[in-house]
């Protein structure tokens, strides 16, 4: 790749610049192509059916929560209370389908309330993220940063700091179940990225979304409920945060409030970065941040896979993030 | 050498932005101990010439002397340790931490090795006594209102033994009994020796306590006289750039008020307040015409408009649509009742950069466009061809970025917007501004025309020719209040100058 680029180089101008223009629009999906055919020619077993859905349950949670980070960030905000609402609904759920706060005349129904309520719940912790942010004017960051904070203190009040620890088949079904040798969590994961670039593309809240991230003042002037949207998109950012958490302990069979989500904030942000999508706000590209989390994965299974350790993951990945982030600097100017 | 030394000249001040003159020649005297008022339009060079004095910008060409000294700061830093001091219209204070620290930020007084608070809450006191400002140093700069912060910064600049003290619309945010004290403390510092640049467009308050005018127009000096010697009249004429012998002869033929007809009013707001901007003001639109609302730059003419596009609320007043009172709580409110706004500033109130032409176009149809929250791209795409070829909207295409057009191709977009909603009344804030001849004449004459389809106009201009020319009636505002509504038969320069000089006229009576 840097051959190529020097080499353009001594050409004349514009055509360097086409090449990063190219590069910004379409260095994701190379990068994910380039990444994929050097394990195909070095990693053991890698084009097998296990592999991919391996790397797919893991990168499943992950791929959700930056799916609502992205339209927050496409509005012009940032969510940093994913992990805590993950947590939280991943704290309420085994309390419902255990019965431990009513009791449920069968398991189909606490099961049903348990995947319900608690993403109902986070739903609406996200309102409150954007009630905060709308009412009194606080930059997302810190409106965010409240339930960052809180939020696992509420997850861990509900279990009294305690792992919960269950096997109930007819809920896990959502972290462990497959259809057709996929993943449910694959599914489920699929739907949500297809609806919300359809969302992204075809509705008006999608458009006025990204009226509201490009020019707020702008977007007001012209008749957009500034407010009802920035809480939608806070609102939808939590639910989709809810839904990871309940498949992630449903992937478990535990509930622990300490660790549920912890961190994933982080990962949504550089999934978002990598995906070329710019987080100052104006443009969101769902399918981008399904490759951005792609290549995260895949980095890091890449680098375990070849006996590359943990840690040494981490710095790649934020070379990643540079990259991404270089790219769209160069082409912009 | 006539009349004591001056205490700053600055001659032959030229600067260029980007190959665009700011500056042609600008000079500027100011003598010891007076009060010095620098008045101007938009882009006279005011601030251009204030930010070279200050070190905020490098001039191209010209020579600046201070006390007898050729000078050149490199900062408004230095300047400040030169004897200048700037008093900003936002006060660039820290709003945390106590009125002492504020006072000697930068050059605190210590005392083995550890700062002298005591020393420096002292000297702080006295210093703000001498204004008779009596409060607690102790407490945060944020626990006062905003004419005891301006007193903390002038008396910040007398502490760094300023000479000259450099006064930016310091009374744009202030309460009237506020301004007083204001004017209290300028007389002081005369008193004392120290010069003061007043920068103000409240012509009454220049002739409250200035010496002296400096008149700046498109980066040059066009007058600088006593206070005593020039009229309200003639100062507005030489900020416009109107020569007084014809606008007098004119003047004598048509300046007379009347009182007028009853009109078929589609829109009025009536005696509107809100905050310090806006005191009384009225006007009114009626389909098929087009009302032109003038007045000088801070007279509340964009603020007017934002509170009867919901943007703002009004603190008090009323707003009629079609007969009945309405009340906006957002701009959608006032969309939805077929109101259009165009902002004054493009950039940041108009456009959405990153966005094609045609999401840009269609931002505020978007609604009416879709079913189940579903856009409609079909006819999305319709409208957009209509509109690029009915106002001739020069673009390689729909999906082009807004931000690549000329400022008159995006200003059509943004028009656009507002046409295709098929609007009853459209609100234009200086719908011209920054747009190069051409472009302006072919928006001029797209207003013109849609008037005359039955859209009832609010024109907002700087301009006086488009003022008195695209309209069929004129609103003058002066200083938040309508002074003057004139029909287009009494309509000349002399008219519309004299309201925005005097507010008298056809003032009473007819602006109720």
């Amino acid at each position: 790749m840097a051959m190529r680029l020097s080499a353009v180089d001594r050409d004349a101008e514009p055509t360097g610049t086409r090449v990063l223009l190219w590069l910004s629009r379409y260095g994701t999906i190379l990068a994910l192509v380039l990444l994929i055919l050097f394990n195909l020619a070095f990693t053991r077993n890698f084009a097998t059916w296990q592999t991919l859905n391996i790397n797919l349950t893991q990168v499943s949670t992950i791929v959700i929560v930056a799916i609502g980070m992205t339209l927050v960030i496409g509005s012009g905000g940032i969510d940093l209370s994913v992990g805590s609402l993950m947590a939280i609904a991943g704290a309420l759920a085994p309390l419902i389908f255990l019965n431990r706060i009513v009791e449920f005349p069968n398991i189909y129904v606490g099961v049903a309330f348990a995947f319900v309520i608690p993403v109902m719940i986070a739903g609406l912790f996200g309102y409150l993220n954007g009630w905060l942010i709308t009412r009194f004017n606080v930059q997302p960051i810190v409106g965010t940063l409240i339930l960052f904070i809180a939020g696992r203190g509420i997850a861990q009040s509900f279990t009294d700091s305690n792992q919960v620890i269950f096997t109930t088949p007819e809920f896990q079904f959502i972290g462990l179940g497959r259809v057709f040798g996929i993943p449910i969590q694959v599914l489920i994961m699929t739907v949500i990225v297809v609806l919300a670039a359809w969302t992204i593309r075809r509705t008006i809240f999608g458009k006025q979304l990204l009226a509201i991230g490009g020019n707020e003042t702008a977007a007001r002037l012209a008749g957009v409920r500034v407010t009802r949207i920035k809480r939608q998109v806070y609102t939808i950012s939590g639910i989709c945060s809810g839904i990871a958490g309940i498949i992630v302990i449903a992937r478990n069979s535990a509930a622990d409030s300490n660790l549920v989500g912890l961190g994933v904030e982080l990962d949504a942000i550089a999934a978002v970065a990598v995906g070329g999508t710019l987080l100052t706000g104006g443009r969101a590209y769902v399918f981008g941040t399904l490759l951005g989390a792609l290549i995260i994965q895949l980095v890091r299974f890449t680098l375990l896979a070849n006996g590359v350790p943990d840690a040494a993951a981490l710095v790649i990945k934020a070379g990643l993030i540079i990259l991404a982030v270089w790219l769209q600097r160069r082409a912009a100017s | 050498m006539d009349g004591p030394l001056p205490l700053l000249r600055m001659e032959g001040m030229n600067k260029r932005f980007s190959g665009v003159p700011a500056l042609s020649g600008a000079s500027l005297d100011i003598d010891p101990g007076e009060v010095h008022a620098l008045v101007g339009q938009n882009g006279a060079g005011k601030s251009t010439l204030i930010k070279i004095l200050t070190g905020a910008y490098r001039k191209d060409a010209g020579d600046i002397t201070f006390e007898g000294r050729r000078i050149e700061f490199a900062s408004p830093e230095a300047a400040q340790r030169g004897g200048i001091s700037t008093i900003y219209q936002e006060i660039n204070l820290i709003p945390y931490r106590s009125v002492a620290e504020n006072i000697f930020l930068g050059r605190p007084y210590r005392r083995f090795g550890f700062l002298d608070w005591p020393r420096m809450n002292r000297e702080a006191t006295e210093l703000l006594r001498r204004f008779d400002v009596r409060i607690d140093v102790h407490e945060p700069l944020f626990a006062f209102n905003t004419a005891i912060q301006q007193m903390v910064a002038i008396a910040r600049a007398v502490s760094f033994d300023a000479k000259l003290v450099i006064m930016d619309e310091p009374t744009s945010s202030l309460a009237d009994n506020e301004v007083e004290i204001l004017y209290g403390v300028i007389r002081q510092l005369r008193a004392t020796g120290i010069s003061v640049i007043f920068v103000s467009h409240k012509l009454d308050e220049l002739y409250e306590v200035c010496d002296r005018v400096t008149v700046m127009r498109d980066g040059r000096t066009i007058a600088t006289t006593s206070m005593a010697e020039i009229s309200k009249l003639e100062l507005v004429a030489a900020m416009l750039g109107r020569d007084m012998q014809s606008v007098r002869r004119e003047g004598q033929t048509s300046f007379h008020g009347k009182s007028h007809g009853v009109h078929r009013d589609l829109l009025s707001a009536d005696g509107l307040v809100a905050g310090t901007k806006v005191k009384n003001a009225s006007v009114s639109v009626s389909s098929g015409e087009i009302s032109g609302l003038a007045g000088l730059l801070g007279s509340g003419r964009t603020e007017v408009a934002r509170l009867i596009f919901g943007v703002d609320q009004p603190d008090a007043g009323t707003i009629v649509m079609e007969g009945r009172a309405v009340k906006f709580a957002e701009p959608i409110d006032a969309i939805n009742r077929g109101i259009g706004y165009c902002s004054e500033d493009r950039k940041v109130e108009g456009i959405v950069p990153e966005m094609s032409v045609r999401e840009n176009l269609t931002l505020a149809i978007l609604p009416r466009l879709s079913q189940w929250g579903i856009v409609d791209e079909v006819r999305q795409q319709e409208i957009v061809n209509k509109f690029i070829e009915r106002l001739g909207i020069k673009t390689s295409g729909p999906d082009q970025k807004i931000r690549e057009l000329s400022g008159g191709n995006q200003q059509k977009v943004l028009l656009a917007r507002w046409l295709c909603l098929d609007p009853k009344v459209l609100i234009l804030d200086e719908p011209t501004r920054g747009i190069d001849v051409g472009g302006k004449a072919e928006i001029q004459m797209l207003i013109r025309e849609l008037a005359e389809a039955g859209l009832g106009v609010l024109m907002i201009s700087s301009e006086l020719e488009e003022v008195i020319e695209g309209s069929d009636r004129v609103f003058v505002l002066r200083d938040g209040r309508t002074v003057a509504d004139l029909q287009r038969e009494e309509l000349s320069e002399i008219v519309v100058m004299t309201a925005m000089a005097h507010g008298e006229g056809t003032a009473d009576g007819n602006a109720a």
